[in-house]
């Protein structure tokens, strides 16, 4: 049926092969070039997407100033698909093609992690955004984290849930977990497990379910026979929408209710669920509480508002895009002391200074992990209707830990909508 | 052209497809000349990013290599490549905890546990219509995702890191060093498909391939046929996932099931061709080099659809693929 | 693990109601696949398109989403037709077998997915309805959410009117014939071309109702349709592939199964028993439950 003859089907082969070369002809010019993979698709693309125009934000204040080290600051960069498989390539294509002068990683974990190899290789120092514990591994001494959470990250985001449960009087007895199977989920919960039992609470349900669960009410009806005082979660932002829905649904009552939950730091989640999210205890990374006014957050968050508007990207602009901004006013600040861009005077920089951003002034400790976690838990109170402008008040999203943000009170028991 | 000369070209042609001696002399030959240009142009660009983009278009030249045992010889739809290549990927891991093997010492262990469930699963299967087997490797698929999700020891849901020395002997930069094993993979692939196109076997699976029912009543023993095919094919898969925790270093399960695989796997030996071994290496190489050039050019998202505006356009116009366009060609010129 | 009643009771109930959104969905792979044999693997990605398109009208216009979705059918229907079109003119036509065609639906299904993912972006979307939030107590201490009740009501009706649509109809008849013989159709006058244009129009119309239902059951985002590749067709199997009680059958039987795994043993392990199901019924008994 087929007579393609060895030499004809070797003669086709011969143009492909050359069609391998076809990456390598992609190319780029002088100033200070700064490289990094972000996913702007995928499941990471929301967070990815806003992460970049936080950081294309800094680039034209920087290069507004005069530029860094004399130099126009641009910002070379590709899409990671949310996906380990394109990073090696991305960030070798930028270190040996583009020859970036810095690299910076992309959002969150997965991409981080599979940078790292080629970023100790060659001995960058290496910035990351909201990556979960990427060092504990690979103990590099040029990395650094821009993630709140600190060293002891599994602790940290429940830590503030379980001390405010400490206050309850009388004291609960009983404890429900449930979460992802999901890294971030199942790290949060072994955490969560800990701060639970330190203040004696007893465990009457603790089971995970598959990231693409399409119905929770049967986990929550579960939860709900069980009859905890406190329900914590560990959830995705699908997850943590479908939860609390389904909670209502359910009719779940207990003292307190919420714990770690991505996805409620987001306007999408917030205005869709409005009033369901009434004393839920969540975790919050910045919001616009008087306790928390630091130097530049407003305008900042102003200017990054109007960008993302116009791009149709993630509207209230609290979660990453602060410390997006804030991770390069570190970089920015650290290669201006350095006085040049060498890998080992920019490290030295960041392991000793302590830097003012947009975020409050920030320290790396062991690790390269913030000397001071910073995880806030917040209660939302007072939510009326499904209207996005009421986020951008304060007394919305009260801080109720630690201590010094502290920005009201807390508010029990957590009661479902009366139908 | 002297009648002569076209006589010897004649011959030879013809022998090469029939594998006489002086056919496979010809191809490892060519295959010499070819891995040699090919490390020197690599060499050439010098770039650690040359080695990784190169990895990953092998890595699919494997995949559709693989694929197309089964697919293109026998007519049989393997929806679950991704759960075979994940097999090996996970294997390698379940190594890496353990005893710690080289790569090369994993390959063959990742090959035969993906060739064993390869196996499993065609005796489940096979004895149905192609499209049940089509189904039950979604089905596998899925069901093997859950069961990695669920499995801590390899990281579950959480993932696992592998870490990878900083430089290899003999080979310098381990970047190079993972596309010399993925080259080496790649050639076996492509000469182990050749030998079995030629082979009683191909003969056999093509029989079914045209008419399954008339191949059985003469005789044909198709379900072991079939069987042979699917290990074989498995096994390859496996083995292309075998280096693959220390090309990403960070392995979860998400990028190991990564639908990316399926499509592509599927894709590559249809635009190609899938009658012979030489359909899959084009498309993998054409598209493979397509991909790598769209992640670093254009978003993303539209990389997965150029391939498949690509797979619809080439299934509908040209069926055979691109080698069954040129043979048309060809056929119509004489 | 000490069976609660009540637990029991709720998780049977919960995976009925589940079943019979399940049942809408594979309704048309089963008029597609079962009976006209055209291995439709894109049917997931016009689910989520007719969940976007409840969404976007939903969003922009407040259209209520099951209204939307009636609105989308008759395109939806017309779409199909000039699907299968294509499909007939370049595979059934020339006799090209499963490979191609398998590949082209593939192909469908990846570029759908991706052009709603540029379009729309990776957000998951929700729609609003009065239906989407309250529940209604029974006794017993039951609860039926009418996020779940509602896409059981219509996909029940949509089937059964499928179900009338075909036994009492000349056309409906025509394609249940050509589902059987159609040499014999052709016969008697009938054109299996036009027929089966009609039969598979029908299916992707009530894959983009489907669709409505599935977003008013769960946020949606364009990589959801994934998932029920695999559900879809091990309905359909189970069903024994043109029975269309068969396939309510099959999806309740699903929906039921996953639910009390999900409730006793943990949520991880009901995809795996689903799928396990499939499998061993294609071991088992191929035919399905109600099949020939």
């Amino acid at each position: 049926m087929n007579d393609l003859s060895r030499r004809e089907a070797l003669g086709l082969i011969g143009p492909a092969l050359l069609a391998t070369t076809l990456p390598l002809h992609a190319q780029s010019g002088q100033s200070l070039k700064i490289g990094f993979g972000m996913a702007l698709s995928g499941g990471l693309a929301a967070g990815g997407k806003a992460s970049l125009i936080a950081y294309q934000i800094w680039a034209d204040d920087v290069n507004a100033k005069g530029g860094l080290l004399g130099r126009k600051v641009e910002l070379v960069h590709y899409d990671d698909q949310s996906s380990a498989a394109t990073v090696p390539g991305i960030y070798s294509k930028l270190l040996d093609i583009d020859k970036v002068d810095i690299v910076v990683s992309g959002y969150a974990t997965v991409p981080t992690a599979a940078a790292m190899p080629i970023i100790i290789q060659r001995g960058k120092t290496f910035m990351s955004l909201f990556a979960l514990a990427v060092n504990d591994k690979f103990r590099y001494d040029r990395y650094f984290s821009m993630l709140p959470a600190g060293p002891e990250a599994k602790y940290a985001f429940s830590r503030g849930f379980f001390e405010l449960v400490a206050t309850l009087d009388p004291k609960p007895q009983t404890v429900a977990f449930t979460g992802a199977d999901a890294e971030f989920s199942i790290l949060c919960l072994e955490g969560a497990r800990e701060n639970a039992k330190k203040i004696g609470l007893k465990t009457v349900y603790d089971r995970s379910y598959p990231p693409n669960t399409i119905d929770y009410t049967p986990i929550v009806r579960s939860i709900k026979a069980a009859n905890p005082d406190i329900v914590f979660y560990a959830s995705y932002p699908p997850d943590s929408s479908g939860l609390i829905k389904a909670t209502h649904e359910v009719g779940l009552s207990a003292r307190m209710l919420g714990g770690g939950m991505v996805g409620l730091q987001f306007a999408a989640l917030k205005t869709q669920l409005g009033p369901m999210l009434n004393n839920i205890v969540y975790y919050e990374v910045y919001v616009p509480e008087p306790s928390l006014q630091f130097p530049g957050i407003e305008q900042f968050v102003t200017r990054y508002r109007e960008r993302a508007a116009k791009e149709g990207v993630e509207p209230l602009g609290f979660y990453l895009p602060p410390f997006a901004y804030a991770e390069m006013q570190i970089l920015e600040a650290a290669i201006t002391a350095a006085g040049s861009l060498d890998d080992a005077k920019i490290a030295e920089q960041l392991r000793t200074k302590t830097f003012p951003t947009v975020v409050g002034d920030l320290k790396f400790g062991a690790g390269g992990e913030w000397a001071e976690p910073r995880i806030l838990s917040a209660q939302f109170q007072g939510i009326v209707g499904n209207d996005v402008e009421q986020f951008k008040q304060p007394g919305k999203q009260v801080v109720l830990w630690p201590a010094k943000y502290k920005s009201g009170e807390l508010k029990v028991p957590f009661e479902p909508i009366k139908r | 052209m002297s009648v002569v000369a076209k006589t010897a070209k004649d011959e030879v042609a013809r022998s090469a497809t029939r594998g006489g001696w002086l056919g496979p002399l010809l191809a490892a030959s060519i295959g010499a000349a070819l891995i040699a240009a090919t490390f020197l142009v690599l060499d050439w660009l010098g770039t650690d990013y040359a080695y990784l983009a190169a990895y990953t278009v092998l890595q699919f030249v494997v995949l559709a290599t693989a694929w197309n045992i089964l697919g293109g010889y026998a007519g049989y739809v393997n929806f679950g490549s991704a759960g075979f290549f994940a097999i090996g990927v996970y294997t390698s891991v379940v190594v890496y905890q353990t005893i710690q093997l080289p790569i090369l010492a994993t390959i063959p262990l990742a090959a035969a546990t993906a060739g064993l469930v390869g196996f499993a699963t065609g005796y489940l299967t096979l004895r149905l219509r192609g499209v049940f087997f089509s189904i039950a490797t979604l089905a596998l698929a899925i069901v093997l995702q859950t069961l990695i999700v669920n499995w801590d020891w390899v990281g579950g849901a959480r993932g696992v890191y592998v870490l990878r020395p900083q430089t290899v002997p003999v080979f310098g930069s381990y970047a190079r060093y993972l596309f010399a094993v993925m080259l080496g993979l790649a050639i076996l692939s492509v000469l182990i498909a050749r030998l079995v196109e030629n082979s009683w076997l191909g003969q056999g699976l093509a029989a079914i391939r045209d008419d399954e029912v008339a191949a059985e009543c003469s005789g044909v023993p198709s379900l072991w046929l079939k069987l042979m095919a699917t290990t074989l094919s498995g096994a390859l898969m496996g083995a292309a996932g075998a280096p693959f925790p220390y090309f990403i270093t960070y392995v979860d399960p998400n990028t190991a099931f990564s639908l990316s695989i399926a499509v592509n796997t599927i894709a590559m030996p249809l635009i190609g061709g899938t009658t012979t071994w030489a359909g899959p290496v084009i498309g993998a190489l054409l598209i493979g080099s397509l991909q790598q050039y769209a992640t670093v050019t254009i978003s993303s998202a539209a990389n997965l659809l150029i391939v498949g505006v690509l797979l619809v356009v080439f299934v509908i116009i040209a069926p055979n693929g691109i080698i069954g366009l040129i043979t048309s060609i060809r056929e119509r010129r004489q | 693990m000490a069976v609660s009643w009540d637990l029991l009771i709720n998780a049977v109930l919960s995976g009925l109601l589940l079943g019979g959104f399940y049942a809408a969905v594979a309704v048309g792979v089963t008029i597609a696949f079962g009976m006209l044999d055209i291995v439709n693997i894109a049917h997931p990605a016009f689910i989520v398109l007719g969940a976007f398109i409840a969404y976007w009208l939903n969003s922009s216009y407040g259209i209520d989403p099951l209204l939307a979705s009636l609105l989308a059918a008759p395109f939806a229907f017309l779409g199909g037709r000039a699907l299968y079109r294509l499909y007939y003119y370049a595979f059934e036509r020339r006799g090209e077998e499963s490979l191609q065609g398998l590949a082209f639906f593939f192909g469908i299904l990846f570029i759908v997915e991706v052009s709603l993912l540029l379009h729309f972006g990776v957000d998951y979307r929700t729609v609003e309805a009065a239906y989407i939030g309250p529940s209604v107590d029974l006794p017993f201490s039951l609860s039926v959410p009418l996020r779940l009740l509602t896409p059981l009501l219509v996909g029940l009706a949509m089937v059964l009117a499928i179900q009338i649509f075909l036994s009492r109809t000349f056309i409906g008849r025509a394609i249940l014939a050509v589902s059987q013989d159609p040499g014999a159709l052709r016969m008697v006058g009938g054109n299996p071309v036009k027929v089966k244009e009609i039969a598979f129009g029908i299916a992707i119309a009530t894959a983009i109702i489907a669709g409505a239902l599935l977003i008013i059951i769960q946020p949606v985002e364009p990589s959801v349709g994934r998932e029920f590749i695999g559900r879809v067709f091990a309905i359909c199997v189970l069903g024994g592939m043109t029975s269309l009680a068969g396939t309510v059958l099959a999806a309740m039987i699903l929906g039921v199964a996953e639910s009390i795994t999900t409730t006793f043993w943990g949520p991880s392990w009901a995809p795996a028993v689903a799928f396990s199901i499939l499998l061993i019924t294609l071991a088992v008994r191929p035919s399905g439950i109600l099949g020939r």
